[in-house]
């Protein structure tokens, strides 16, 4: 099966590509062929999961070469694919989270008469994002993350109708465009300055042949490509507004695909980064910022899917910080990428699940109570919650813990923001987990919250399932040494505290946040809307306004673009068509002096023929005269 | 000699003028026909200057010709009349649109 | 040459006449009178043949082809005398003055050699010597002519033949539309009214008169009222009426019949007026 390993991205997409052509006899059972296709895959992946389990450690490596891509002149780039174990994981992951969010949206979409096409969307996207991870070639991970983007593009417009939604689709695209400029610019120059684009190659070569500065370059574009697709700051401001795809969509995004990209590259990039310290660092910088800002926004949002959309920016914020530790940090971030993964998958399937309930409305101040009215919901979701905040024992303990103690290796301020960052993390899931579900209601009128179906609440109890045992890969230190080949050996750094006070600390900082997020809460009843901008804090209203990236962008390139366009347009206006407009004008006016003897009349002819006969006769006599 | 070929040329010239002027279709065709008879007195006048009688062949035939000419011309006359209900050559200035 | 300067001033003035004849069959008739002329300068050339050809072709059959196509569409063909083409007159008269003065200096410049004359090429009479070139030399080119004036033939009756597009309409059907448009817009079936009829003038030109007394105007052909020739002669046979009756009031002898019609500015009925020259 090692070897067939690449159907894992053909079935998904003749799968997809079928749905697509299939028409309207396929709308019956469209639905299930997707999710078919989708599980097929993960038990192709799963298959070769183990069989790679079975190999012997130094042999857990298996690549081939479908087709020669390009090749032109030194330019050779084949339809190369690796399944390593990063690439295993990242299988297992997509597949797994993708199959059930499959499952899922069969309940979601029921109603929806492009269920079809939905699903043939959401099988390109797991395609696009398993050529990616099964890439051996940036070019070839490249197509997958061009892929994903168009993927992601097509879902969050999905419901193209809403102005909203296609504005959001839209804007994702553009952004994601940003980072793509910086990973293409990062293939060019690889094949510049190593001459392949191969990721072995360049990986191993990347420390030997090419200067600090060329791997400083790279890693920088290569960071650049991996905000644009993780969301990182400055280019995090897609996330919050592709919440205006179907909610399955938004799992897909933010648990098993798309995000994790850019956190995929940068560990798959490591001999890169291993060589720029300054790309590391930049890494870090932008986790850190990252991880804050999205636990920023994450405390202030009322939109129960935007909460958990800051949520996600902050928790990739995690492993890109992780990611930028080095081979410290390597295998935690991968680590938190699948619990995260799991967990994150379980909540946003939750979430979709009570707007399923609440009449798609997805404002938490209009929540509250549901917890008897949706058990099933609420109880996976509360595992979900415990394992995000890093309750002891469920898996995001684990692997947050991990991280933090890694950054405290890394440095005691980059330590103390990860710390800060988990209690904010705690603060904001109970706020969500509050409003949501324990405080008193406050439904709207017509509402009447209701469990949802099988098909939608079994894909949560498994996703709840993994979400509290996802811990256990990380027994015995499994997953550092699994991923050992890939990312190198994982360094321990000797703390100043041992690993359980540093456990202990967090879980106290964790259970700070969460009393506080209680009391705050609890105290004093909701209001039913939110209250208006003048009356917060400075904090919140910057957090509302998702920390003014939007503004951000606005002033720093759209207005300057748009002046920009203005003035070539009136450069092109005046000046090119100016020209062009002149000389045609000009001829035409020519045309119109020379259009004046042509008069139709026969007689003006005739008379022309008269004195041309004229002339001749003239001529005739000069010559006989002369 | 000359008094014959001067008429001739004065004949030859107002029909030319006449072609020119005139806007009747049928009076343009009876000018086109004056300046085929100036010609024909012309090649008589030859015809006696050299003592053969070629010119005379060569007028005879071109009489023949202008006999075809006219009846298709007029026929050409007639038709453009009866679906244009005009005869005027300016009105059928369709060389220029 | 006395022949040649009696003949040749009349046809340059029937040839100017082609250039400022306000009508075209005046045009038509001077072009006749040239064509007549050339025929006896043909004749005092040595030509008689070609003289009797230029009477009987020319004068006789193409002038009466033009004149008879000038029947045809003559009516409505008058031409308007200001000129549409701009500067036209003047450039084209320009241009003739010009081009006339170049071919006479020319010629008048030029010396020519002695006359041969014809006697010895009409040695056997005009006709044998033309009859012998001919079909001699030029017996291909006379059978080409006999070609070139079958195709005229053809060409003539080609462009003068109107296909039939839909089959010939029945004089049944034809009544048929004509009482079914009647019945839908009221149109007469009927012939409309004669001219004339009832009028003072028994003539083509004269429309009858309505029952009230105004003309009808459909009583005449569009192609008389487009002439301008429609006799407007309606109120002058009113005035001749009342005068008469004036006269008649005078003599107090009045008159059966003319009563009927009233004075100008009251109704009028044309009974009356039955058509009589009037004595003015």
């Amino acid at each position: 099966m090692l070897d067939l390993v690449w159907l894992v991205v053909v079935v998904p997409l003749v799968s997809g590509l079928g749905l697509l052509v299939w028409g309207k006899e396929g709308d019956r059972v469209g639905h299930l062929v997707g999710t078919v296709a989708s599980a097929v895959a993960f038990v192709i992946g799963l298959v070769a999961f183990v069989q790679l389990l079975g190999r012997p450690e130094d042999d857990r490596s298996v690549a081939g070469t479908l087709f020669t891509w390009i090749s032109s002149g030194p330019f050779h780039v084949d339809m190369a694919y690796r399944f390593d174990p990063l690439s295993a994981l990242f299988v297992l992951l997509v597949t797994g989270v993708g199959t059930l969010i499959h499952v899922y949206s069969i309940g979601y979409m029921a109603h929806d008469e492009r269920r079809r096409r939905f699903f043939a969307y959401l099988n390109l996207f797991v395609a696009a994002m398993l050529t990616l991870v099964l890439a051996d070639d940036y070019l070839v991970l490249f197509l997958g993350w061009e892929g994903v983007g168009l993927a992601s593009y097509l879902l969050i417009g999905f419901w193209q109708h809403k102005p909203s939604a296609a504005a959001a689709a839209k804007k994702a695209f553009v952004l994601n465009r940003v980072g793509d400029v910086g990973m293409a610019l990062a293939i060019m120059l690889m094949f510049a300055q190593l001459g392949t684009s191969s990721i072995q190659a360049v990986n191993a070569t990347v420390a030997g042949q090419a200067s600090e500065s060329v791997a400083t370059a790279l890693g920088l574009l290569l960071l650049l490509g991996a905000c644009g697709k993780s969301a990182q700051v400055p280019l995090q401001a897609w996330l919050l507004d592709a919440m205006e795809g179907p909610t399955p969509v938004s799992a897909l995004i933010h648990a098993a695909t798309m995000v994790t990209a850019g956190v995929y590259l940068v560990v798959r990039s490591n001999g890169i980064f291993d060589a720029a310290p300054v790309a590391q660092t930049a890494v870090v910088v932008v986790g850190l910022v990252t991880l804050l800002a999205g636990a920023g926004i994450g405390c202030t949002k009322d939109d129960i899917k935007k909460a958990l959309a800051g949520s996600t920016m902050s928790q990739i914020g995690y492993m890109m910080l992780a990611a930028g530790l080095g081979p410290a940090g390597y295998a935690f971030a991968i680590f938190h990428l699948v619990t995260h993964g799991f967990f994150k998958a379980n909540m946003f399937l939750g979430a979709g699940s009570v707007m399923h309930g609440m009449s798609d409305d997805v404002d938490m101040r209009h929540y509250g109570a549901l917890r008897r009215a949706m058990p099933v919901t609420f109880a996976t979701f509360g595992l979900g919650y415990l394992a995000i905040i890093g309750f002891p024992g469920f898996s995001g303990f684990f692997s947050k813990d991990r991280i933090i103690e890694a950054a405290f290796g890394e440095s005691f301020w980059v330590g103390l923001a990860a710390l800060l960052g988990a209690g904010v993390t705690a603060f904001y899931m109970t706020r969500l987990m509050v409003m949501t579900f324990t405080s008193p209601k406050r439904w709207l009128d017509d509402v009447h919250p209701h469990e949802s179906p099988r098909v939608m609440t079994v894909p949560l109890v498994v996703l709840a399932a993994l979400s509290v045992l996802g811990g256990v890969l990380v027994l015995g230190g499994w997953i550092e040494h699994w991923l050992e080949p890939v990312v190198g050996h994982t360094e321990h750094h000797e703390l100043a505290v041992p690993a359980w006070g540093m456990s202990i600390i967090v879980t106290a900082v964790v259970a700070v946040g969460v009393a506080l997020a209680w009391s705050t809460y609890t105290r004093s009843p909701i209001a039913g809307t939110a209250p208006a901008d003048a009356d917060v804090s400075v904090l919140t209203r910057a957090g509302r306004h998702e920390l003014y990236g939007n503004a951000v962008n606005d002033t720093l390139v759209v207005r300057p673009t748009r002046h920009l366009t203005r003035v070539l347009v009136f450069l092109d206006a005046r000046l090119v068509d100016g020209l062009v407009r002149g000389l045609a004008d000009r001829l035409g006016d020519t045309s119109q002096f020379l259009r004046t003897p042509q008069t139709g009349y026969v007689r003006s002819y005739a008379l022309s023929i008269l004195v041309g006969s004229l002339v001749v006769v003239l001529a005739l006599l000069a010559v006989t005269l002369a | 000699m000359n008094e014959y070929l001067t008429l001739s040329m004065i004949l030859f010239t107002i029909g030319a003028v006449g072609v020119l002027v005139r806007r009747n279709a049928i009076v343009v065709f009876m000018c086109v026909e004056l300046m085929l008879n100036a010609t024909n007195l012309a090649l008589v006048t030859f015809s006696r200057q050299h003592g053969t009688l070629d010119g005379q062949i060569a007028a005879f035939f071109v009489m023949v010709v202008a006999a075809a000419e006219v009846v298709v011309g007029l026929a050409i006359i007639v038709s453009i009349y009866s679906t244009r209900r005009t005869t005027s050559v300016d009105d059928a200035s369709l060389l220029k649109l | 040459m006395t022949a040649f300067w009696i003949v040749a001033p009349v046809v340059v003035v029937a040839a100017l006449g082609l250039l400022f004849a306000r009508k075209a069959v005046h045009a038509a008739l001077s072009v006749a009178v040239v064509m007549v002329g050339l025929a006896v300068l043909y004749a005092a050339q040595g030509a008689p043949f070609l003289f009797a050809v230029q009477i009987i072709v020319y004068t006789g059959a193409i002038m009466m082809l033009f004149l008879f196509v000038l029947m045809l569409v003559g009516v409505e063909s008058r031409e308007s005398l200001t000129e549409t083409i701009r500067g036209q007159r003047l450039a084209a008269t320009v241009a003739g003055l010009g081009f006339g003065f170049v071919l006479v200096t020319a010629v008048g410049q030029t010396t020519l050699g002695p006359v041969t004359g014809l006697r010895s090429a009409n040695e056997d009479g005009n006709v044998y010597g033309l009859a012998a070139l001919m079909f001699g030399p030029y017996v291909v080119a006379m059978q080409l002519t006999a070609a070139l004036l079958v195709t005229a033939v053809l060409g003539a009756m080609v462009l003068a033949h109107r296909e039939a597009l839909t089959p010939r309409r029945s004089q049944a059907e034809i009544a048929r539309d004509r009482m079914a448009e009647y019945a839908a817009t009221g149109r007469h079936p009927g012939n409309p009214p004669t001219p004339g009829v009832f009028a003072r003038h028994n003539a083509v030109d004269t429309p009858a008169p309505l029952p009230d007394g105004s003309p009808a105007a459909d009583s005449v052909s569009p192609s008389i009222v487009a002439r301008g020739q429609l006799r407007d002669g309606f109120d002058d046979d009113i005035h001749v009426v009342s005068r008469q009756l004036r006269r008649e009031d005078d003599e107090d002898e009045p008159r059966r019949g003319s009563g009927a019609v009233g004075r100008d500015g009251e109704p009028r009925r044309g009974s009356g007026a039955v058509g009589r020259e009037e004595d003015e």
